[in-house]
């Protein structure tokens, strides 16, 4: 892949972006779809879309890296596909369990080496911060990728709000665990050590591109897809991208994080999408950019750093990306 | 490769085996083998297509787009899914059948078969969805992915012990027949080492196979034989 090729930002035009109302629509459609053909899950999201709130946000500007040009995922396929182990292994466990997750109240801890600790109401993050959509790729790990409008504000706005000190190099993050609310936690097979936690270095977390997240597709987040708070990384392979979030440390080391924790070969600290570097187990050259079929697999190339290197390869100037994969 | 792991007839007129040491054969195995009229195509037909609903399933929803946004995922998980549990059913049918059901002896054949069957069409997604059928691909896989290499291996085994099912190559065999589809023990093994190395943050499905294809896999030792099965059998 040539220099150029991943230095491009995409462009979007404002006209390919799926309007609220076909978007809806097509919601409804596959409503009637989902009755006929037992597709509960799908059933159920669109059910819980009708529960989410609207929010009201600007759109990021066109010609920006905050909005990607490609198709959009579909919102049946972005919230019915989700890792969310916490509600089991399953792709379509997280719809399906979810909602067992009381998100309302919900707080957020902010501690660590910061001037100001305190905590975050929802209510606090809803109205207090400037709200904007922003379309981002989003990469997993497992080779599959989605297009999706999220809405949210900058994490540097929030950490401004607590004072980080200046020892304070890494940010932790750590993800609501409630056994009663979450039956994947409650696996006795499961080996993860939760809480889920991860961690971003603070020159990391402070760049612009990295979202605190409430909502995609112009409402609030599903439970399914991190409510109420979500943390949005985009060069980062998914399970950087913590959801429900109820704790926030500022801290001087590198915090340990889940995945690392369970296999420190297959995942690393930093997690960047590099096609270069290869997982264990999957390819990463070559993604599925979702919805996907057999005949039809829609498979891509990835893109160092997913596509947003201009912005972030700075970040990593001297670092053998090999090894701090 | 289903035919009769232990040496005994696929169809199931021979449930005794002569590598045993104590020659004990049940009633019930020789009243199978002797009567013709116990003998019902209809059963054998509907067992086939209970083995082929799960592919059928699969096709509809392939035709019906039913699958969700990533069928790659879905149709790898479940055909290999399918495979794992043939492979639990094709071990226990020799059991089985020495323990009071001499008939299901003769399932042994189609039931390996459909390890066989199961086992390409998951290769066939993984080939269409995951490498695009790049043979440049397929090596690297081979190379830097050790459950791909083994799930692999697992498959060609499969290859010799499928075409050498039919009757008539069988019998030209004779007692070679026996000793290559041992490989079928080989196989369980690779499969489960496959999925044992494919989990991450859960254990629960290679636990389950570990114990099932553990307890299967010892029935076939020598002391099994000696200090447990014959008690069984006498039973």
């Amino acid at each position: 892949m040539s220099k150029n090729d991943w230095k491009t930002v995409p462009q979007i035009a404002s006209s390919e972006i799926t309007p609220e109302s076909v978007w809806l629509n097509r919601r409804n459609l596959m409503k009637a779809a989902a009755a006929g053909a037992g597709l509960t899950a799908v059933g159920e999201a669109v059910a819980q879309a009708k529960a989410l709130k609207e929010l009201s946000f600007t759109e990021a500007s066109d010609d920006t890296p905050f909005k990607a040009t490609e198709d959009l995922t579909p919102y049946e396929a972005a919230t019915t596909y989700n890792n969310f182990y916490e509600f089991g292994t399953d792709k379509s466990d997280p719809v399906r369990h979810a909602d067992a997750m009381t998100t309302d109240p919900w707080e957020i801890k902010v501690g660590g080496l910061v001037d100001k600790p305190g905590k975050l109401h929802l209510e606090d993050i809803l109205s207090g911060f400037d709200l904007e959509e922003r379309i981002y790729r989003f990469r997993c790990v497992e080779a599959w990728s989605m297009v999706v409008p999220w809405i949210g504000f900058p994490l540097s706005k929030l950490l401004e709000r607590f004072e980080p000190k200046a020892e304070g190099k890494f940010i932790e993050f750590k993800t609501l665990y409630r056994r009663s609310e979450m039956r994947g936690t409650r696996s006795f097979t499961s080996i993860i050590d939760w809480p889920y936690r991860e961690g971003l270095r603070m020159d990391e977390a402070m760049n612009s591109l990295t979202l605190m997240t409430v909502g995609l597709y112009g409402k609030t987040l599903p439970n399914q897809s991190g409510a109420p708070l979500r943390l949005i990384v985009p060069w980062k392979y998914g399970f950087k991208n913590i959801k429900s979030i109820v704790e926030i440390n500022v801290t001087d080391r590198q915090p340990k994080t889940s995945w690392q924790d369970l296999a420190p070969q297959e995942y690393g600290f930093y997690a960047n999408v590099n096609p270069e570097v290869s997982h264990p187990r999957w390819s990463q050259a070559w993604e599925r950019r979702l919805p996907s079929s057999l005949f039809n697999p829609n498979r891509v190339r990835t893109q160092i750093f997913n596509g947003y290197a201009e912005q972030v390869a700075g970040l990593y100037k001297g670092m053998d990306l090999a090894r701090f994969y | 490769m289903p035919a009769s792991i232990d040496g005994n007839a696929g169809d199931g007129r021979a449930v005794d085996d002569s590598a045993r040491p104590n020659k004990v054969s049940s009633k019930a195995s020789n009243s199978v083998a002797k009567s013709p009229r116990n003998w019902n195509p209809a059963i054998r037909v509907a067992v086939f297509l209970a083995c082929l609903l799960p592919f059928m399933t699969l096709v509809e929803a392939v035709a019906t787009n039913s699958l969700g946004p990533d069928p790659a995922e879905h149709l790898m998980h479940v055909t290999g899914e399918w495979v794992m549990r043939f492979l639990v059913l094709v071990l226990l049918a020799t059991p089985l059948a020495r323990n009071g059901l001499p008939r299901l002896a003769r399932y042994r054949r189609m039931l390996g078969l459909y390890v066989w069957f199961y086992a390409t069409l998951h290769l066939l997604v993984f080939a269409q969805v995951y490498i695009g059928w790049s043979g440049e691909q397929l090596i690297e896989e081979l190379g830097e992915r050790p459950y791909v290499l083994v799930g692999f291996s697992a498959w060609l085994i499969l290859v010799p012990l499928g075409i050498t099912s039919a009757h008539t190559i069988r019998k030209k065999m004779g007692r070679y027949w026996r000793k290559l589809h041992k490989l079928t023990y080989a196989v369980a093994i690779l499969g489960w080492l496959h999925l044992l190395w494919l989990s991450r943050s859960d254990v629960g499905d290679p636990v389950v196979y570990g114990v099932l294809f553990g307890v299967l896999l010892a029935y076939r030792l020598p002391w099994f034989r000696t200090k447990v099965r014959l008690k069984s059998d006498f039973s």
